[in-house]
C-alpha cells in the first residue's frame, strides 16, 4: 500500500486514527476500482474466500465491532443470530439510509471509497452465507447511488462480484436500492419492509427479528455502512488485534460527525474512547465561537438525550465511582449510556449559549413529527403533538404547563412503540424538559395557562425562523 | 389518459425489476424513481401504469408513493430545490437560505402546507421545499437542485445563476 | 379431530394478575389473558387477522424469570414456580405468546399508564362526534375511554383535517376522522377477501385510510369491514342513521340466504329487523358473512307484507281470520281424491316445517310432494351454490332424492288434469319455479303461503300469510351437514304465523289434533321418527350447531383459515 497524503485543507487531524476514512480527502484518489486495487483492494475478500465462513464471524466477534448505525450491537454476534437449522436463503443489507441528524459518515464512504463498502459487503456475505445483497440507500445521495452502481459494474467485471468469485464457488449479487426520504427506513425492519415495496412500517419483534425472519421472512442481515467496512479491516488486522484499538467493549475506531456551535465542524475518525467530549469540541473542531460557552451538546445524532454545558456525572470506573464534567466524557458506547445518553450513530451536536432551547426543541420536534411513519398510536399521535406545543412555544403562545404536558406526551411515547423511533422522538423532548425547564417556561406566559391559543397559521409563520 | 412510456425507459424499468428475483412488488421504488425522474413527478397514470407493470393494486403503489417525500404528485420547476430544515443546518442559516432563494427564485411559499409542501415560481423555473436532514450536518446550510448537492450555501443569486 | 387424537400440546404455567394458570404453548398473551377472565383492551388485534401490534392499546407489564448469574441457582416456591422479573418495557399482549413461568400484569400502574396513554393519544385527532354516530354505544374507543381515559383533555391544538363521507364501496362509508390506523380494515381486504382495495395514504398523523381513486371496495364480503372497525370511521350505507344500536334486540340465528348458514345476530326493533351481522362460528363461517346474505331482510319490512289471511270471494281476494281461512281450505282440500293435490314446499322451510309439510301432504293423501330448487353461483368464500338454506333438511326430511325432479310432473299433472290442486308452501311458484299463470289456472284449489303479496299468492283461492325467517324458530341442516337453529326475533306482522303452525292448524282441521303446540314439540316428533334426529332437542341445540350428516362439503374460507392458523399467522 501506498503512503497517504491529503487534499490540502483536509488534512486529518492528529489525533485521528483514519482506517475507514483512510482515502477520504485523499490526494490523487478516486472511486475507481483502479485505484482501489492499487491500494491492496479486495484482497481481503480473497483471503476471506479461502477462509470458512464461521470463522470469520469469530473474527468479527473477537474484534468486538458495536453497529456504527445507533444501536451500538456487537455485529458478529448479531450475525449469530441467524437460525443454525436455517433452510432459507439468507440477504445481506447494507443500510446506507444514513438519516439521523447530525450524521454524514457514510456519505463520505459512499462518494469517495465505494469499494471499501462493497469489499466489506462481500466479505459479510460470505460469512453469513448470503448471496444476494442489497444497499438501501437515500433518495438524497442520487450521485452516491451512481458511484456505488459503478462501482458494483466494476467489481462484477473483475469477478468480485457474480458467479463463482474468485474460484472459489461464492455466488453474490449486490444491488442498490434507493430510498425516498423517510428517516423510519433507517429502522432496520421499515427498512425491509421498504425494499419489499411496501409502506416502510417497522414489524413487531418479536417475532419478527430480522435474522431470522427479515426480508421475505427470510434470514436477513442489516448492516450499517461503517460498520461493514470496519470488517474489511478486522479480516486485515485480525479480530485480536483490532479489538485493541479503542477501549475494552469499545473497540474499533468510529468516526464522529460534529455540527452545530464549532468553529471547524467535520468528521473525524478516532478510536472509540480515545478523546473525550471536550477534546472533540476544542482540540478537533477549534473549540467554539469567540465569547461563547456549551450551552447544551447532543452526543450521538438527533435522538441521542441532550447533554448540558457544565453537566457532572457519576460513572463507573473500575471499580470506583467518579464524578467527571461533560467535557471529560470519553466518546464511548458505555460512558455516554452512563452519562445519560448514547453515543448513536456518532453525530454530535454542539449548541453554544446563543441559541433558543425552545428554537432547538423545536426543531428537533418539527423532524420526528415530519417522520413519523405514522403506524402505531403514541408516535403518530404523540410526535405531532409534541411538534404543536413546541411551535406555540416559540411563537410564544404557550404557558408554563404546556411544558409539563410537553413532558407526559414523551414519556406517553418512550417505550410503548413498534419501534425505535418511539424513543429517538421522545428522548429530545424529555432530557430538554429534564434539564433545560427553567429556559423553556421562560419562554412561556403563565397568563395562557387557560386559554385556548391557537391560532395555526401565526405559529405556522413563526415556525419559519 | 395513457401514459406514454418510451421504449428505453420501460427497458431500464425492466432490468431494475430484475434487481428482484423474489418478489417483483420490491421494485416499487426503482420504477417510480425512474419514472419521477422521467416525467419530473408520479401522476395518477404513473401509479396505475406502475401498478400494473408490477400486478398490485393501485392503491398499494399510492400507499407508497404518498408516504415519501422523495415522490411528488405535482409538478415541479425546471429546477427543484430541496434546502435542509433540521437541526444542524437551520443552525448555520438554513431558513434563512430559504427565504433567500424565494427572493432570488421569485418563489411565494405563502401556500405551502402539508398536503403541498412544494412552491413553484411563476415563471416555472425553479421550485422549493424544504426537506429534512440531507445528512451533510457539517456543511451546513445545505440544498439541492435537482440531482446537485450544494453545501455552505451562503449565496442564492448566485447559486441559482448557475442553473439557466 | 377428536381431542384424544390430538397431539399432546405442552401446557406453560403463567401468572396472571397473581393467579397462576396453565395453557398450552403458543397460546397469544391477549387470549390467556381472556381466558382468565382478564379482559386485555385492543383495537387492531382480531383473532382471525394477522396481527399488527400498531394501535399499542394491549400493553402489558410482563414478566420472566431472572436470568440467573453463574453459579446461581433460581429457586422455585413451594408449587414449582420460579420468581418473575418484571420488565420495565411493557409488551403487546396481542402478537406475544405465553412462555413458561411468565408473569402478567393487566391491572399494574405500567399497564394503566399505557392505557391511559394510548386513549389520550387516540383521542386527540378524534373528531369526538359520538352524538353523530352510528358506532355509539358499540364503539371501542367510548368503551375504553370510560375505562381506562381521561375525563378532559388537554389537547389544546388544531386537531388534523382529513376526508368525511367518503363513499369507498358501493355499501361502505368511511369518515377518516375517526379512523385510529388499526388496519383491520386493510387486513381483512388482502387477507380474507382477497380484493387488496383498500390502503393507507400519507405517513404519520396524517395517515389516511384510502382507496384509490376509481376504485371502490365493493367486493360481496365488503361489509365485515363495518362490523371489524372498531370506530365510527366505517359505517354501513344501509344501516347508517337507522337506528341507535343500544335500541336493538339481538337474536341469535342462522343467514337462509344459502345453503351455508351463516351464524348471524338479528338486530332488530319492534318487530322490524334493522341489520343482521355476523356471529362466529368456525365450522360455518369463521367470523364473517356475504355482503348479500347480510342485506337480504329488507322485504321483510316491505309494504308488500302479507298481514292477514285472504279468502278468494266474489271481488277477489277478501281479508279472512285464520278460522275461516283454515275452515275454507281444508274443506277445499278434504274434497280431493288420492294424489289429486301435489305439495310443493320449500328449501327455505325449516327442519319442522318440512316435517309437517310431509304430514300434511299425507293428510291429503297426496304423493307429490318437493321443493324448489334454487342455484346460484358459488364463490371461493362462504356463498354456496345452493340458495336454498335448508336443501339437505329437505332431502332427508321429504325423502327427496333429487329435489325440484318432481316439479316437471307436477306441472304435467296440472296441465293434464290428474293434480286438481296445489300447496305451495313459502314459495312463489311464478317466478321462481317455472310455472305459468296459465299451470295455475288449470288448478281447481290453489293454497300459498308466503311472506309478500306475489303473484303465485294473486292466484291462490286461499292466501296464508307465512312468517319469514326472522320470525320464526326451527332448524335447518346446511351444507356440511351442520344442525343449526333458527331463533325468532320478533313475530311477523299482522296476522302472519310461523308455516309449521299454518300445517299444523291445517292437518288439525283436515283430521284431527296432534299435539303440537311448539317448533320445539315438532321436532321432538321429528327426533322420534327420523334416526338422525334421534336424541336431539330443538331447545338444546348449541348456539353453533351440532354436526348432523357427513357431506363431504368443506368451505374454502375456513379451509384457507386453518391453514393461517397452523402456520400461526392468526389465532383463529
Amino acid at each position: 500500500m501506498s503512503a497517504v497524503t491529503y487534499i490540502a485543507g483536509k488534512e486529518p487531524h492528529p489525533r485521528e486514527h483514519r482506517m475507514i476514512f483512510r482515502n477520504v480527502d485523499r490526494k490523487g484518489w478516486d472511486v475507481s476500482i483502479e485505484a482501489y486495487s492499487k491500494d491492496g483492494g479486495y484482497a481481503q475478500l480473497e483471503a476471506a474466500l479461502k477462509m470458512e465462513p464461521k470463522a470469520i464471524t469469530d473474527e468479527v466477534k473477537k474484534a468486538g465491532v458495536r453497529g456504527r448505525g445507533g444501536a451500538g450491537f456487537p455485529a458478529g454476534v448479531k450475525w449469530t443470530f441467524i437460525p443454525p437449522n436455517n433452510t432459507k436463503p439468507v440477504y445481506l443489507i447494507c443500510n446506507a439510509d444514513e438519516s439521523e441528524p447530525g450524521t454524514f459518515k457514510d456519505r463520505y464512504i459512499i462518494h469517495q471509497d465505494p469499494h471499501q463498502l462493497i469489499e466489506g459487503m462481500a466479505i459479510a456475505c460470505y460469512a453469513v452465507g448470503a448471496h444476494l445483497a442489497y444497499i438501501y440507500i437515500r433518495e438524497e445521495f442520487p450521485e452516491g447511488a451512481k458511484i456505488l452502481e459503478k462501482a458494483i459494474a466494476e467489481a462484477r467485471e473483475k469477478g468480485f462480484l457474480g458467479k463463482d468469485i474468485g474460484g472459489s464457488g461464492f455466488d453474490l449479487e449486490i444491488y442498490v436500492h434507493r430510498g425516498a426520504g423517510a428517516y423510519i427506513c433507517g429502522e432496520e425492519t421499515g427498512l425491509i419492509e421498504s425494499l419489499e415495496g411496501k409502506r416502510p412500517y417497522p414489524r413487531i419483534k418479536p417475532p419478527y427479528f430480522p435474522a431470522a425472519m427479515g426480508l421475505y421472512l427470510c434470514p436477513t442481515i442489516v448492516n450499517n455502512v461503517e460498520t461493514l467496512c470496519h470488517v474489511k479491516h478486522i479480516l486485515q488486522m485480525g479480530g485480536e488485534e483490532y479489538a485493541k484499538l479503542g477501549t475494552p467493549n469499545n473497540t474499533g475506531t468510529r468516526i464522529l460527525c460534529v455540527s452545530g456551535d464549532v468553529q471547524k465542524p467535520g468528521y473525524f475518525e478516532v478510536e472509540v474512547g480515545k478523546v473525550t467530549l471536550g477534546e472533540v469540541i476544542h482540540d478537533l473542531c477549534g473549540g467554539l465561537k469567540p465569547g461563547r460557552k456549551i450551552q447544551a451538546v447532543i452526543p450521538g445524532g438527533s435522538s441521542a438525550k441532550v447533554l448540558r454545558g457544565g453537566e457532572t456525572f457519576k460513572i463507573k470506573r473500575g471499580e470506583d465511582m467518579v464524578e467527571i464534567g461533560l467535557e471529560d466524557i470519553p466518546m464511548d458506547f458505555d460512558t455516554l449510556a452512563a452519562c445519560g445518553s448514547m453515543a448513536g450513530s456518532g453525530g454530535v451536536m454542539v449548541i453554544d449559549d446563543s441559541r433558543s432551547i425552545s428554537w432547538v426543541l423545536n426543531n428537533l420536534n418539527t423532524f420526528y413529527a415530519h417522520e413519523s411513519c405514522g403506524q402505531c398510536t403514541p408516535c403518530r399521535e404523540g410526535s405531532l403533538w409534541m411538534k404543536k406545543i413546541t411551535d406555540r412555544l416559540v411563537a410564544g403562545k404557550a404557558s408554563p404547563d404546556d411544558i409539563d404536558t410537553l413532558d407526559s406526551v414523551a414519556r406517553n411515547i418512550d417505550g410503548r412503540t413498534v419501534c425505535a423511533f418511539g424513543e429517538a422522538c421522545s428522548w429530545p423532548t424529555e432530557s430538554f424538559v429534564a434539564k433545560f425547564r427553567d429556559e423553556l417556561v421562560a419562554d412561556t406566559k403563565p397568563e395562557l395557562a387557560d386559554a385556548i391559543v391557537n391560532a395555526e397559521t401565526e405559529v405556522a409563520a413563526a415556525n419559519l425562523r | 389518459m395513457a401514459l406514454e412510456i418510451p421504449k428505453a425507459l420501460e427497458k431500464e424499468i425492466d432490468e431494475r425489476i430484475t434487481h428482484y428475483p423474489v418478489s417483483k412488488r420490491s421494485a416499487v421504488l426503482p420504477v417510480l424513481h425512474a419514472l419521477q425522474h422521467h416525467f419530473g413527478l408520479i401522476s395518477e397514470e404513473a401509479v396505475v401504469w406502475t401498478a400494473a407493470k408490477l400486478e398490485l393494486e393501485p392503491i398499494k403503489v399510492l400507499e407508497v408513493v404518498t408516504f415519501y417525500p422523495g415522490f411528488r404528485q405535482s409538478a415541479p420547476g425546471k429546477y427543484h430545490i430541496r434546502v435542509c430544515r433540521t437541526l444542524a443546518c437551520a443552525m448555520a442559516g438554513g431558513h434563512e437560505l430559504m427565504e433567500s432563494l424565494c427572493a432570488a427564485g421569485k418563489i411565494d411559499r405563502s401556500g405551502v402546507t402539508h398536503h403541498h409542501p412544494i412552491a413553484v415560481g411563476a415563471d416555472g423555473k425553479f421550485s422549493i421545499e424544504f426537506a429534512e436532514c440531507l445528512a451533510s450536518c457539517g456543511t451546513g446550510p445545505v440544498c439541492m437542485v435537482n440531482d446537485d448537492f450544494h453545501e455552505n450555501v451562503t449565496d442564492a443569486s448566485a447559486l441559482l445563476a448557475r442553473y439557466k | 379431530m377428536s381431542d384424544e387424537q390430538k397431539p399432546a400440546v405442552e401446557m406453560v404455567d403463567v401468572q396472571i394478575d397473581g393467579e397462576w394458570h396453565q395453557f398450552p404453548k403458543g397460546t397469544r398473551m391477549i387470549e390467556a389473558c381472556r381466558q382468565a377472565g382478564r379482559d386485555v383492551p385492543h383495537y387492531c388485534y382480531h383473532p382471525k387477522l394477522s396481527s399488527p401490534g400498531n394501535c399499542r392499546m394491549c400493553l402489558v407489564e410482563m414478566g420472566m424469570p431472572p436470568r440467573p448469574r453463574p453459579g446461581e441457582e433460581l429457586k422455585p416456591d413451594e408449587d414449582g414456580h420460579l420468581p418473575i422479573q418484571w420488565i420495565p418495557r411493557p409488551a403487546i399482549a396481542c402478537a406475544n405468546t405465553v412462555a413458561p413461568n411468565m408473569g402478567i400484569r393487566t391491572d399494574s400502574e405500567l399497564t394503566r399508564a399505557c392505557r391511559h396513554g394510548v386513549m389520550e393519544l387516540l383521542l386527540i385527532n378524534h373528531p369526538l362526534d359520538c352524538p353523530i354516530c352510528d358506532q355509539a354505544g358499540e364503539c371501542r374507543l367510548q368503551e375504553f375511554s370510560v375505562e381506562h381515559g381521561n375525563g378532559a383533555s388537554r389537547f389544546r391544538e388544531n386537531k388534523v383535517k382529513k376526508p368525511k363521507n367518503v363513499a369507498i364501496g358501493p355499501r361502505v362509508r368511511l369518515d377518516d376522522e375517526r379512523c385510529i390506523m388499526c388496519s383491520r380494515c386493510i387486513r381483512f381486504a388482502d387477507e380474507i377477501a382477497d380484493d387488496p382495495v383498500l390502503g393507507f395514504t400519507d405517513r404519520g398523523s396524517h395517515t389516511t385510510l384510502a382507496v384509490h381513486p376509481g376504485r371502490e371496495l365493493a367486493n360481496n364480503y365488503s361489509l365485515n369491514t363495518v362490523d371489524i372497525c372498531p370506530v365510527g370511521a366505517l359505517t354501513s350505507n344501509d344501516f347508517r342513521f337507522q337506528m341507535r344500536v343500544w335500541f336493538l334486540k339481538e337474536t341469535e340465528s342462522i343467514c337462509t340466504s344459502c345453503g351455508r348458514g351463516c351464524n348471524l345476530t338479528i338486530g332488530g326493533r319492534e318487530g322490524e329487523v334493522h341489520r343482521l351481522t355476523p356471529r362466529q362460528n368456525d365450522a360455518v363461517n369463521s367470523a364473517w358473512m356475504c355482503d348479500h346474505g347480510r342485506l337480504n331482510f329488507h322485504y321483510l319490512n316491505s309494504e308488500l307484507r302479507l298481514t292477514d289471511p285472504l279468502i278468494r270471494g266474489e271481488a277477489g281476494h277478501e281479508t279472512a281470520t285464520w278460522a275461516q281461512a283454515l275452515k275454507t281450505a281444508a274443506a277445499a282440500l278434504a274434497g280431493f281424491g288420492p294424489n289429486e293435490v301435489a305439495v310443493i314446499a320449500s328449501g327455505r322451510l325449516t327442519n319442522e316445517e318440512l316435517f309437517m309439510a310431509r304430514q300434511f301432504a299425507a293428510a291429503v293423501k297426496s304423493e307429490f310432494i318437493d321443493i324448489v330448487p334454487r342455484l346460484g353461483e358459488a364463490d371461493d368464500y362462504l356463498a354456496a351454490a345452493d340458495r336454498n338454506p335448508n336443501t339437505l333438511g329437505a332431502k332427508l326430511i321429504l325423502g327427496l332424492e333429487n329435489p325440484g325432479a318432481g316439479l316437471k310432473s307436477i306441472r304435467d299433472g296440472i296441465a293434464q288434469g290428474r293434480i286438481k290442486a296445489l300447496v305451495a308452501l313459502q314459495e312463489n311458484l311464478v317466478d321462481d319455479a317455472g310455472f305459468s299463470a296459465g299451470d295455475l289456472g288449470k288448478l281447481e284449489f290453489l293454497l300459498a303461503t308466503y311472506p309478500l303479496a306475489n303473484p303465485t299468492a294473486e292466484a291462490a283461492d286461499v292466501v296464508l300469510p307465512g312468517a319469514g325467517f326472522a320470525e320464526k324458530r326451527g332448524s335447518m341442516i346446511n351444507l356440511t351437514g351442520r344442525l343449526q337453529r333458527l331463533n325468532r326475533a320478533h313475530a311477523g306482522p299482522g296476522q302472519t304465523r310461523e308455516p309449521w303452525e299454518i300445517l299444523r292448524d291445517l292437518i288439525q282441521e283436515l283430521g284431527g289434533g296432534n299435539g303440537i303446540y311448539r317448533a320445539d314439540d315438532v321436532f321432538a316428533a321429528m327426533a322420534a321418527e327420523i334416526k338422525e334426529f334421534a336424541g336431539l332437542k330443538l331447545a338444546d341445540l348449541p348456539a353453533d350447531g351440532v354436526a348432523l350428516l357427513d357431506t363431504g362439503e368443506t368451505v374454502p374460507l375456513l379451509d384457507r383459515e386453518r391453514e393461517r392458523k397452523a402456520k400461526g399467522v392468526i389465532v383463529g
